[in-house]
């Protein structure tokens, strides 16, 4: 069998027998600075925008809705079936889907729609990142698929950075079978160097904090 | 020993092609610029600490990888999805045949992957019927043009606009398309296409975490996330050195991959997927596979220390700042890794005996140990592996001359009024024309004879009219 085969040819070059500990590794290497949380949301916004993206700073959850039907101006829409979107009522916002429970009508629906809103489970201010956890409120198409991705979520889940983020989810695979940091529109410079914005995911990426 | 020599006439075409020198060499500089940018001191003051713990961590998982490769295996499982063990490219291509055969798949979009670079997978599934679609723009266009990857992380550096132009109207039929905006728009539409259509995806692993049975994945385009969310099935492939201990190592890891491979803080989507979906989630693939492969890296192992050519996360930092690499390009190594990190490893999976030039194709000059992010010291394996070319030759007598003249060396050193003279003969010939410029290619005799193809290639400079013999004699005579 090719499993005991490599694990023996393995072994034998490490000069390791079966069932040996591995040596001690050591401390996570996790510094959470301390970061007051207008420093997070400024960093965050210059972050997110030196790459090309759109943030918004909502003051209510009221804003928040505006803010999300100005941009989509009635136009066809994906929503998440995220408890925060509801609270702000963007998922009833005219020309927007949400609360969609079949897989294949999820599909069809963001390979047409123009916008796809989800929420986010994190934050990270240093580099502008949006972390997204697979669930059954948020479906991995919705910010992928459309050509504009919308993000809106609670300033409370603001992180600083990585490392803040492995330390509050040290395990994302007891979590989640997926989980994706999204930092900025989907890019290539694959001809020629030239910077290119939405090759396949959305090439529009909007986050309002609230 | 057989010696193949090295492919001379091909590193004179790429270094003629003077479009293609600009293209690498923009390019190379590009992304040295921008990954220094991004780990100055003032903007990332741990960089150092983190190179170290990199290393560290990966030498404690290649150390200990039959542990690792283990706990990684029964979290997979844990989780539903399947981990296949395969030795070598023809058990991974079997496997993923066999699995196209039994879901009755015809269509699989890929993940740019070296590791599948390196199997010759597309070629494989293709002899068995099965269409495998490279998604990454650059793996795209590389596909059409039937080619191979020129860099690590740009695989068609070497294709202008021009050259995508005539490869897009070809091979997919459209009207000539010169702006790049536009190209990418055209290879948008024909992938998505396949995206939503595919029934399996395949993808590499920049990292199998142990502790979590994940793989991680990070592309810019949305392509990994597009094979690995749409089709039913998702099957990573990695070699069995990319696993690391934990997923908060990943804080490390993360951090240094996008800086040292394209001057990004983080690459634009970082998947960190752990088995097929679950009950509660809304999509995603229904299976999950993981194929470990070995095809030569367990042999690797054995060596102590060139074992550390494992650690390589693949950021293609060393090709940028190779001098090399700038000016020969991806295509004139002889496999699907080129650089200094290609110069290590291919001759350690291809047998030192494939090429044994390609460790002299180096000027040790060290760049690339000064960026690497893990910390692999490759001038010191090229050294060895030079070390190991040498007596390989040796045991073959292919290097008669080489020992004749060390010999002849030898038996001058011993005798000083002889070397003088020798000494004095070769300043004539070698003394210019006495305006302290360097001589462009070497003088008669010195340009015939055995030593030709290494004195056509260099300046050197004029040796000074005095030896250093009679500099000291006429100083100890001053003094006196």
């Amino acid at each position: 069998m090719s499993r005991d085969h490599v694990l023996h040819k393995v072994r034998t070059a490490l000069g390791r027998s079966a069932g040996q500990p591995p040596a001690p590794l050591p401390e996570a290497r996790l510094a959470v600075p301390d970061m007051d949380m207008e420093t997070r949301l400024s960093q965050f916004a210059s972050a997110l925008e030196a790459l090309g993206g759109v943030f918004h700073r909502a003051s209510s959850p009221d804003d928040a809705r505006s803010r999300v039907a100005s941009l989509t101006g009635g136009r066809p829409a994906v929503a998440s079936n995220a408890a925060f979107l509801r609270e702000c009522g963007i998922s009833s916002l005219p020309g927007v889907r949400s609360g969609l429970e079949d897989e294949a009508e999820l599909r069809r629906l963001c390979a047409a729609a123009d916008f796809g809103i989800t929420s986010a489970g994190f934050g990270l201010a240093d580099t502008g990142s949006l972390v997204m956890f697979s669930s059954g409120e948020e479906a991995r198409m919705i910010s992928l698929l459309p050509p504009v991705h919308i993000a809106v979520f609670p300033r409370e889940k603001m992180l600083t950075g990585l490392d803040e983020l492995f330390t509050v989810v040290p395990s994302p695979a007891e979590v989640t079978s997926s989980m994706v940091l999204i930092t900025g529109p989907s890019r290539t410079a694959d001809i020629e160097q030239i910077l290119i914005r939405g090759v396949h995911g959305p090439g529009e990426f909007h986050v309002v904090v609230v | 020993m057989e010696m193949s020599t090295a492919p001379h006439a091909q590193f004179r075409e790429t270094l003629a092609d003077s479009g293609l020198q600009d293209a690498i060499y923009s390019a190379t500089g590009r992304l040295m610029e921008k990954r220094l940018a991004t780990i100055r001191p003032d903007v990332l003051p741990d960089y150092q600490e983190l190179r170290e713990r990199a290393g560290a961590l990966k030498k404690l998982a290649i150390e200990n990888l039959d542990y690792y490769l283990e706990q990684f295996e029964s979290n997979v499982e844990a989780r539903g999805g399947r981990v296949v063990w395969c030795r070598d490219a023809g058990e991974a291509a079997e496997f993923l045949v066999k699995l196209a055969r039994e879901k009755d798949a015809r269509l699989l979009t890929k993940v740019k992957s070296m590791t599948t670079e390196e199997i010759g997978l597309n070629e494989h599934l293709q002899q068995h019927g099965l269409e495998a679609v490279e998604s990454d723009l650059g793996e795209f266009i590389v596909q059409l043009a039937r080619s191979r990857p020129y860099h690590i992380v740009a695989p068609a550096l070497n294709l202008t606009r021009y050259d995508v132009a005539d490869l897009f109207t070809r091979t997919l039929g459209v009207e000539r398309e010169t702006v790049p905006e536009n190209q990418t728009k055209i290879a948008r539409r024909v992938l998505r296409e396949k995206f939503l259509a595919a029934d399996i995806g395949i993808s590499g692993a920049n990292f199998l975490v142990a502790d979590s049975g994940a793989v991680v994945l990070v592309t810019n385009e949305g392509n990994g996330r597009m094979c690995t969310t749409l089709p039913r099935v998702h099957v990573a492939v990695a070699g069995i050195e990319k696993l690391i201990p934990r997923a908060q190592d990943l804080a490390v890891f993360l951090k240094l991959l996008g800086r040292s491979a394209t001057g990004q803080p983080l690459t634009v989507y970082t998947s960190f997927l752990a088995g097929p979906r679950r009950a509660n989630e809304a999509d995603g693939p229904g299976e999950f596979y993981v194929l470990l492969l070995d095809n030569g890296r367990s042999r690797l192992l054995a060596d102590r220390e060139k074992r550390q050519s494992l650690y390589c996360i693949r950021c293609g930092a060393c090709l940028n700042h190779c001098p090399v690499y700038r000016k020969i390009g991806g295509h004139n190594y002889p496999w699907v890794y080129s650089g200094p990190i290609g110069t290590v490893i291919s001759p350690q999976f291809l047998g030192i005996a494939h090429d044994p030039w390609l460790p002299f194709a180096s000027s040790l000059c060290g760049a690339c140990a000064e960026v690497c992010p893990v910390k692999i010291d490759l001038p010191k394996l090229i050294l060895e592996l030079r070390g190991e070319v040498v007596k390989a030759q040796s045991r073959e007598g292919a290097s008669r001359l080489e020992r004749l003249g060390f010999r002849v060396w030898s038996w001058l050193m011993r005798r000083p009024k002889l070397y003088e003279l020798a000494g004095m003969m070769g300043s004539l010939v070698l003394s210019g024309s006495g305006d302290g410029k360097w001589l462009r290619g070497v003088p008669f005799p010195l340009s015939a004879g055995p030593l030709k193809a290494w004195t056509s290639v260099r300046d050197l400079p004029p040796l000074p009219s005095r030896s250093f013999r009679q500099m000291w004699r006429t100083r100890q005579a001053g003094s006196r």
